[in-house]
């Protein structure tokens, strides 16, 4: 059986994990400023900038239609063909994305910023060894080496992910592995070029707990290991605050509120952040509590409502959310929030 | 109290698997009462809710429904007991007929229990829309006119048309986003409490399961391993699975990391305890000799069963850091939670 060596953690509670962006910092490895993404009328991202630096994890949060999975497949210019940019930059590592030429983007793809999603079973080819598609992988960005030296660099990028037996378990099919060896396979396969980027779009959702906390150990190590920065896309608050750095919370294709990870949780402003966090049964809660559900849901593209997007559904709505759309304002250091009520007990 | 629902040494085995995917359990659920079955994918939970139904035949054991085994019964005497106990899917959209409107959706079990005439039925759907929280007027409606929390209230609707005694929910809320999957946790509880429900609670999600449950079973490839109250699995599980799988929820808490259980590639064995090739705390008993449920001391928990050799020698769980909520966050909720009830 697989003994894994013990982890190191990335980092651990009550050590400084945040160094403040200063002057002279270095700039971020991504940043993205007003981006638009429309499918005809509709905006699926409606102005969001964000940046992310090296080594670092932000977390974006948010439910079903919040238009975070189309906010990485921008980054990663794969829109479908009905959607387009409409607006906005993305700027990788000094390169306008938006600008490049297809070719260009094509080489930087899976080679600089690499993707792992939700579903290992439908993101990999079951008519091939999972160890012919790791190769593959390789061989897509590189002409040159020979097979056999592929082939070893196959299994020792299936030990990375720590795969009991990888000189073996490389010539399985992905049908005789468990979802949470395949999505390590699909991780091991995102790493091959040590891309400097990986975003990850909701990568544990479809994994039992036990295997959600060993995917999310493995991620944080590898990240110790390479620098590499995560973005990660996940409905889960327990997920976020184990594993970013800083989190971005979005509702209707907007960012509403950014901050720290721990100012997030310890001081959360959004009505939105609030009712998220109100949701998520406790596991120490009194008996009988009732859980702080958001009435409502997400409004269908095509009906955001006009002022604050979230104003149907919140409880501290007042008449001038119906007429303002807020932007994103600091409040502290790095800690913005889209809400004219915030904080809501200075209106209580 | 006689139970409801009462499964004595049930095992199914599909076709000619090796392994039964339910294999020899025994559980009750009590007039009134939530009992959850909670496991990983692949332990037998779902299985066992649509045996408890007859949804499926086992291939041994028995289902006693208000002390009746309904798996002799058959015709009209199946179709009456049927009535008594309804189902709430996981998928709310694969679950609901696209080409029925909600109203004939939530009529349909009514019609086919042959329950009151046309008036009396289309007031009777008016009246259970009301009590999920759905207006009447939405009730000409398609299902692809609503939103999966919505779905979901319509497949409650349609459980309740016939007023079950006994609702099995398998996995209720876990294909919702988390507002929605709140919204709908509260029905289900407003609903138990007016209607005295009865619940057997089919998930994954632990924290769910100790918000909605009384009693819990936690399932381990087709057996229940741990059985017992509410509290007393979560404060002081016995089992090694029941540990491992309480450490490994992630917390709302940036300042807590979750240390992984060690990687499950470990093939089954086939003899012993099935959980050993994956417990840390395996002997070789365990290799060689299969646990069966039993008391765990102290006797206070009578009712407390675990399925472990090493009950007794296990080390004492590390207490559990108890989630305190930093104090603006509290304050923030505190506030959120009297908007919400004064709307």
């Amino acid at each position: 059986m697989g003994e894994l060596p013990p982890s190191d953690r990335k980092r651990s509670p009550g050590l400084p994990q945040l160094t403040p962006l200063s002057e002279g910092a270095p700039a971020p490895l991504l940043t993205i400023e007003g981006l638009r993404t429309t499918f005809g009328s509709v905006a699926a991202v409606d102005g969001v900038s964000l940046s992310i630096k090296r080594s670092e994890t932000l977390g974006i949060v948010g439910e079903s239609g919040c238009g975070k999975s189309m906010l990485s497949l921008s980054i990663m210019r794969l829109v479908p063909d009905a959607g387009r940019i409409a607006a906005g930059s993305v700027t990788f590592d000094g390169q306008d994305l938006l600008a490049l030429p297809p070719r260009a983007m094509r080489a930087l793809r899976g080679r600089q910023i690499a993707m792992i999603f939700q579903e290992p079973m439908t993101s990999l080819n079951p008519a091939y060894t999972v160890g012919d598609q790791i190769t593959e992988a390789m061989r897509a960005h590189d002409r040159t080496t020979p097979y056999a030296e592929l082939r070893r660099r196959t299994v020792a990028a299936l030990d990375r992910v720590r795969i009991a037996r990888a000189a073996e378990r490389v010539d399985d099919y992905p049908h005789q592995m468990s979802g949470g060896m395949r999505q390590r396979v699909m991780i091991a396969m995102a790493l091959v070029h040590n891309p400097a980027l990986l975003i990850a779009d909701e990568p544990t959702t479809a994994l039992d707990v036990t295997v959600q906390a060993q995917v999310l150990d493995l991620l944080r190590d590898l990240q110790a290991q390479t620098g590499m920065a995560i973005l990660l896309i996940t409905h889960d608050l327990g997920v976020v605050a184990e594993m970013a750095d800083r989190v971005a919370v979005m509702y209707a294709g907007r960012v509403v509120e950014q901050a720290p990870a721990r100012d997030l949780f310890s001081d959360p402003l959004h009505p939105y952040t609030l009712g998220l966090m109100g949701s998520i049964p406790r596991m120490n809660a009194a008996p009988g509590t009732r859980l702080l559900a958001i009435e409502g849901a997400v409004p269908a593209p095509g009906t955001i409502p006009a002022g604050c997007r979230f104003r149907p559904r919140c409880v501290f709505a007042a008449p001038a959310c119906a007429i303002t759309d807020p932007a994103l304002i600091p409040f502290t250091t790095g800690h913005a929030a889209a809400c004219i009520r915030a904080p809501v007990e200075a209106y209580a | 109290m006689t139970p409801l629902l009462e499964v004595r040494g049930l095992v199914h085995r599909y076709g000619r698997a090796p392994v039964a995917a339910v294999d020899g359990i025994d559980f009750t659920v009590a007039p009134g009462e939530t009992l959850a079955l909670v496991g990983e994918s692949g332990c037998g939970k779902s299985t066992t809710a649509r045996l408890a139904l007859r949804l499926l035949e086992p291939t041994a054991g028995q289902v006693l429904f208000d002390g009746q085994d309904i798996t002799r019964l058959g015709g009209a005497a199946l179709r009456r007991v049927r009535r008594r106990m309804q189902m709430v899917f996981q998928d709310p959209f694969a679950s609901l007929n696209p080409r029925m409107t909600v109203n004939a959706i939530i009529e349909e079990p009514l019609v086919v229990h042959g329950i009151g005439d046309g008036p009396a039925r289309r007031a009777r759907v008016a009246a259970l829309l009301d009590l999920v929280g759905l207006s009447a007027a939405q009730g000409g409606r398609y299902p692809h006119a609503f939103s999966g929390g919505q779905r979901q209230r319509i497949g409650i609707a349609r459980a309740l048309a016939v007023e079950p005694a006994l609702v099995v929910c398998d996995e209720p809320v876990s294909a919702l986003d988390v507002s929605i999957q709140a919204q709908v946790v509260n029905l289900l509880q407003d609903l138990q409490g007016r209607l005295g429900l009865s619940y057997l609670f089919i998930a994954h999600d632990l924290a769910v399961v100790r918000h909605v449950a009384d009693r819990v079973a936690v399932m381990y490839r087709g057996r229940i391993v741990e059985q017992g109250g509410k509290d007393a699995v979560y404060a002081t599980p016995a089992h090694p699975y029941t540990r491992a799988l309480l450490a490994a929820i992630p917390r709302p808490d940036p300042d807590h990391r979750t240390a992984p259980p060690p990687a499950t590639d470990a093939a089954e064995t086939g003899t012993g305890c099935r959980y050993h090739p994956r417990c840390p705390y395996a002997i070789d008993r365990c290799r060689l000799e299969d646990p069966v449920l039993r008391p765990i001391a102290p006797i206070a928990f009578a009712a407390h069963t675990a399925a472990c050799h090493r009950v007794e020698d296990l080390p004492p769980r590390p207490a559990v850091a108890v989630e305190i909520l930093p104090a603006l966050a509290a304050q923030r909720l505190a506030l959120y939670a009297s908007r919400a009830s004064a709307r």
